[in-house]
């Protein structure tokens, strides 16, 4: 390029002019970019201001005045300038939460309730709230009590900004131990799960044991069931009545143990299918020289294969990582009272009615979630390509002691996923467990129980499809007006950050920041609260970022000459985009759908603050079957989960390749 | 003129016809954490009684419907709720949600089922007790004795064999915290759960857990209440329900109507009905513990005597310490698993 400038003079720089279909491309792009904005920015907007909303009990908004035992009424007197008097409560006193109370008694240190002592309160500002007992006043009219009813009275305290929710979080000890166990669940979880992983993927790809499309089937199972299976499947092998109770050896299951076993489970494909994808690209050539050279096995894997694979090895790490301190099914059901970030949120909102220190731990959530999706970015825009025109493709040779390992390796981690599901299927159809081991269908009715029944499962299934349709158009047109429109860098690269986004955000944080933006009667939006289209949109969110890489992938492959050609061939855009651009992505577009329809089947974090009764959801239900001590039927539903997801993989798979074979014969020469 | 008298007429019409549906059927939203198994039961026994009036339930567990009830404080959804812990209306009372009301017939209920208040903003349909679930089987294994009290779980025969409800996230288990303050007086009550904590496996997000962890030979003795007791018992569960002897904290579940309803009248002719005779047999198929007085006929598997056993319970000061008591015991003991300093 630069050759060509020394010889030619540069020119005027071409700019397009923007035409119609320019515009409308650009139009688009604003549109999806907006829709982004209001699903994910301001909701992320609304938590992070909630967190800073505090109680606070504000003394100078009460008034009293006493009288003695004779009824002669002293001075009015603010409760402020009474504390500033007396000296009785500091500023950690007067922080509060937005249940709390302040007796008003607390102000009068001489007080008797026997004493014929008179009290009256009134507020000097129009909002003073206090209870007499457990009634409402709020009046800046003087109300009169003898000293028997003035010990019921309670000042209330009144929302204000600050940070004292935060802290009031660093000095909880209960609270800030949840990070540190977070971080230690998060980090063993991901040694083991990319160690195991490696393992499986170097099998697969650099091996030539038998069975491996039985195999890779068998890996990718975990992705079809909520992260809470596992948990339950652990309680059934290795709970006080496990199966296998005694390998425990007097340890507990419910607590960092079970965790971190259910976490490799869960987050087990997702390592594996990114790093197999580094494996599977290598260059034969690097192994051919390494052998000329008389390089060491041990050693040509590590200056090799280690080397060929650090980028896949990173963002595994990273991905398992996020995935693990992210996860709030699995320690809810098997945690016991090992506290992690992710349940705390749970706790504060659900159990306590805490919506402030919800958002407080939610963005100290945020930060490591953040953090380890800027690490991988920074370290994935450090790849090189590593296969070029001239590479040739590693082809393993057998080798029968080194595949006989293999086999016994993947069979193992093969065991382990079979067993996990296994164990669970016939928990669900044990009549009562463990006095009662003859088969039933009882924990299949699950319209006598907590949870919402079968219409959750209906439910489940109808936000499964809406959400892969809707979802797959939404994305696919985004990532479409992003990569093939012209000029307009610097709203492109806005868009791209936009679409990248949602990988970093928690499901909790994002269910969360939508009770905040949407449950608020302000927001125009605020009718979709409760309805199933906030699960929808919630979903969609949540899972953005996967399907826009993958679109963005299948676009890249699709030279960028065709828009200009249909433009000088006077074709509107949308007759490229439905002629040429849709069958050719046809594969990645079904992928994405696919994708979408499973990640809402077993997705708990976002919409377990969001659902309604009208649009309870399976995985929601596994997760209050579980709470309500309904273990068995929370398996069901859980398998549930998991035979619908398989039979739509069958119908994806089945579909694909009908359909590639109609419209991908270009492919093949 | 012709035009206008149409229009008049028109209008006429379509007011009687507005009316007239209003009169024919009022939607009511009811807010419930009754029991999934009851729900249906209730809605159809009541419509037969109020034609007039359809219910359409939501339903979510107890902190979950608080959550919800409190997070919708500045644009009410509900109407009524209906079988809500009456903890949780009292925390809305406080926040000036409910609109008081003293249903026909009030003064027939025991008056401890009533919010104190006049005119009350809650009125109580059912309570549950809290009781212990224990597991024989298992116990005869590891050769526990049953336990008869309260203190009698801090022996060390049981220790790593309890499960009780976390106060802070359960209904249940702040009943049984608020209790203990209540009969033991503060001090000896903290010193109680002290060594109580040591034989605790586990504490739970929810109060019907412990006992079916019980049910299920998990746990030796779950801390929970008669109702899922008597449900795992009929499912053929090895468990006793054992009341402890120095008596049980309770929970009513209650009614009241959210403050602001555009359907004041329905909502308080379903509150008329929620405490009438025929609504509290409705309830006893369940609940062995109903607010209308001489109602209530033994349940199966339950004792008799079980409103014995209910201590006089001050909703008020439950209430009102709420905040202070669950500090300090998440303070205390809100995690089990880190070394103790």
């Amino acid at each position: 390029m630069s050759a060509d400038a020394t010889v030619l003079p540069a020119g005027r720089p071409v700019k397009l002019g923007l035409d119609r279909d320019g515009l409308i491309k650009r139009l688009f792009m604003v549109l999806i970019a907006l829709y982004l904005i209001v699903t994910l920015a301001l909701p992320l907007y609304a938590m992070m201001s909630k967190s800073f909303s505090t109680y606070e009990f504000e003394l100078q908004r009460y008034a009293f005045q006493v009288s003695d035992g004779e009824g002669n009424w002293g001075e009015p007197v603010t409760a402020a300038e009474l504390n500033a008097r007396l000296g009785l409560l500091d500023e950690a006193d007067l922080a509060s939460t937005s249940d709390g109370r302040l007796a008003a008694t607390e102000l009068f240190p001489d007080f008797n309730f026997r004493s014929p002592v008179r009290y009256r309160i009134r507020g000097t500002v129009e909002d003073a709230p206090y209870l007499v007992g457990l009634e409402y006043h709020n009046s800046r009219e003087w109300q009169e009590f003898d000293s028997n009813t003035f010990r019921r009275i309670n000042l209330r305290p009144v929302r204000s900004i600050g940070v004292q929710n935060y802290v009031e979080y660093f000095s909880t000890p209960s609270l800030v131990s949840s990070i540190r166990n977070s971080f230690f669940i998060a980090s063993v979880s991901t040694v083991l799960t990319v160690g195991l992983a490696f393992g499986f993927a170097y099998a697969m790809n650099r091996s030539c044991m038998p069975f491996k499309g039985a195999f890779r089937l068998i890996a990718l199972m975990p992705i079809l069931v909520p992260s809470l299976l596992p948990g339950i499947a652990l309680i059934y092998l290795f709970g006080n009545q496990g199966l296998l109770k005694s390998l425990m050896m007097g340890h507990s299951i419910y607590g960092p143990i079970g965790i971190i076993v259910g976490s490799v489970f869960f987050t087990f494909p997702h390592a594996l299918i990114i790093i197999s994808t580094a494996l599977n690209i290598s260059d034969q050539r690097q192994y051919e020289a390494a052998e000329a050279l008389r390089t060491s096995k041990w050693r040509t894997f590590w200056t090799v294969t280690i080397p060929g694979a650090r980028y896949g090895l990173v963002s595994a790490v990273f991905v398992t990582f996020t995935l693990v301190i992210t996860d709030f099914g699995l320690p809810k059901v098997i945690g016991g009272q090992y506290n992690v970030l992710a349940v705390d949120i749970y706790k504060q909102v659900i159990g306590q009615q805490n919506f402030e220190m919800g958002a407080v731990v939610s963005v100290i959530l945020l930060v490591p979630a953040v953090f380890a999706f800027m690490i991988d970015r920074m370290v994935q825009k450090k790849q090189v390509a590593l296969l070029t025109a001239r590479s040739v493709p590693y082809s393993p040779k057998p080798k029968r002691g080194f595949d006989m390992a293999c086999l016994a390796w993947c069979s193992l981690i093969g065991l382990f996923i079979v067993g996990i599901i296994a164990i669970c299927q016939f928990a669900a159809l044990v009549r009562f467990w463990p006095y009662d081991l003859s088969l039933s269908l009882n924990n299949y009715a699950f319209n006598r129980m907590d949870g919402g029944g079968w219409s959750a499962y209906t439910n489940s299934i109808q936000l499964g499809l809406l959400t892969a349709f809707a979802g797959t158009v939404v994305i696919f047109i985004g990532a479409y007006m992003v990569e093939k429109v012209q000029g307009f860098a610097a709203g492109r690269s806005f868009f791209q950050f936009l679409a990248m986004l949602p990988m970093a955000v928690p499901g909790m944080v994002l269910g969360l920041a939508y009770i905040f933006f949407f449950n608020n009667p302000a927001n125009p939006l605020h009718v979709i609260y409760g309805t199933m289209a906030i699960l929808v949109i919630s979903t969609i969110t949540h899972f953005y970022t996967v399907g826009h890489l993958t679109a963005v992938t299948a676009l890249k492959q699709i030279d960028g000459e065709f828009e200009p050609v249909a433009t000088s061939l006077r074709q509107p855009f949308y007759r490229l985009f439905s002629r040429v651009t849709v069958p050719v992505c046809l594969p990645a577009i079904l992928d994405i759908s696919i994708y979408l329809f499973v990640n809402a089947m077993t997705t708990v974090s976002a919409v377990v603050f969001l659902y309604s009764t009208e649009t309870n959801l399976a995985s929601v239900a596994v997760l209050n079957m579980d709470d309500a001590g309904d273990i068995a039927p929370a398996a069901a539903m859980g398998m549930m989960i998991f035979y619908t997801n398989a039979a739509a993989r069958l119908v994806h798979a089945f579909a694909s390749r009908s359909l590639l074979a109609r419209t991908q014969v270009w492919r093949t020469r | 003129m012709d035009l206008r008298k149409t229009s008049v007429a028109f209008a006429a019409f379509a007011g009687l016809l507005a009316g007239g549906v209003a009169h024919a059927q009022t939607e009511l939203t009811v807010y419930t954490s009754f029991e999934a198994v009851d729900l249906e039961r209730y809605r159809e026994t009541f419509e037969k009684a109020n034609p007039d009036i359809k219910i359409n339930w939501v339903r979510d567990s107890t902190g979950v419907m608080t959550a919800k009830l409190l997070a919708e404080k500045n644009n009410p959804q509900a109407d009524v709720v209906w079988g809500v812990a009456a903890t949780s209306l009292l925390l809305l009372k406080a926040q000036d949600m409910l609109h008081p009301y003293a249903p026909e017939g009030v003064e027939n209920l025991d008056p401890r089922f009533v919010d104190s208040d006049n005119p009350p903003s809650w009125v109580a349909m059912d309570a549950y007790v809290a009781a212990l679930c224990y597991n024989t089987v298992e116990g005869e294994k590891l050769g526990l004795t049953p336990p008869t009290s309260w203190k009698d779980l801090t022996k060390p025969e049981y220790q790593g064999h309890i499960i009780m409800p976390n106060p802070s996230s359960s209904g249940t288990g702040f009943l049984d915290v608020s209790a203990w303050i209540q009969m033991f007086g503060e001090d000896e009550a903290w010193a109680y759960m002290d060594a109580l904590h040591e034989n605790i496996a586990r504490y739970t997000h929810s109060g019907s857990k412990p006992c079916k962890l019980a049910a299920s030979g998990e746990t030796v003795i779950g801390v929970s209440f008669e109702f899922p007791g008597a449900q795992a018992k009929s499912k053929g569960a090895p468990i006793d329900i054992i009341f402890p002897e120095e008596g049980s904290g309770w929970e009513a579940e209650a009614a009241a109507i959210i403050a602001g309803t555009p359907n004041l009248e329905a909502a308080q002719q379903l509150l008329d009905w929620a405490i009438t005779r025929e609504a509290n047999e409705m309830y006893n198929v369940g609940y062995a513990v109903v607010a209308y007085p001489g109602v209530a006929k033994p349940v199966e598997h339950l004792p008799e005597d079980i409103a014995s056993h209910m201590i006089e319970n001050d909703f008020e000061w439950a209430a009102n310490n709420r905040v202070r008591i669950l500090e300090e015991w998440t303070k205390r003991y809100d995690s089990k698993s880190e070394p103790k300093d």
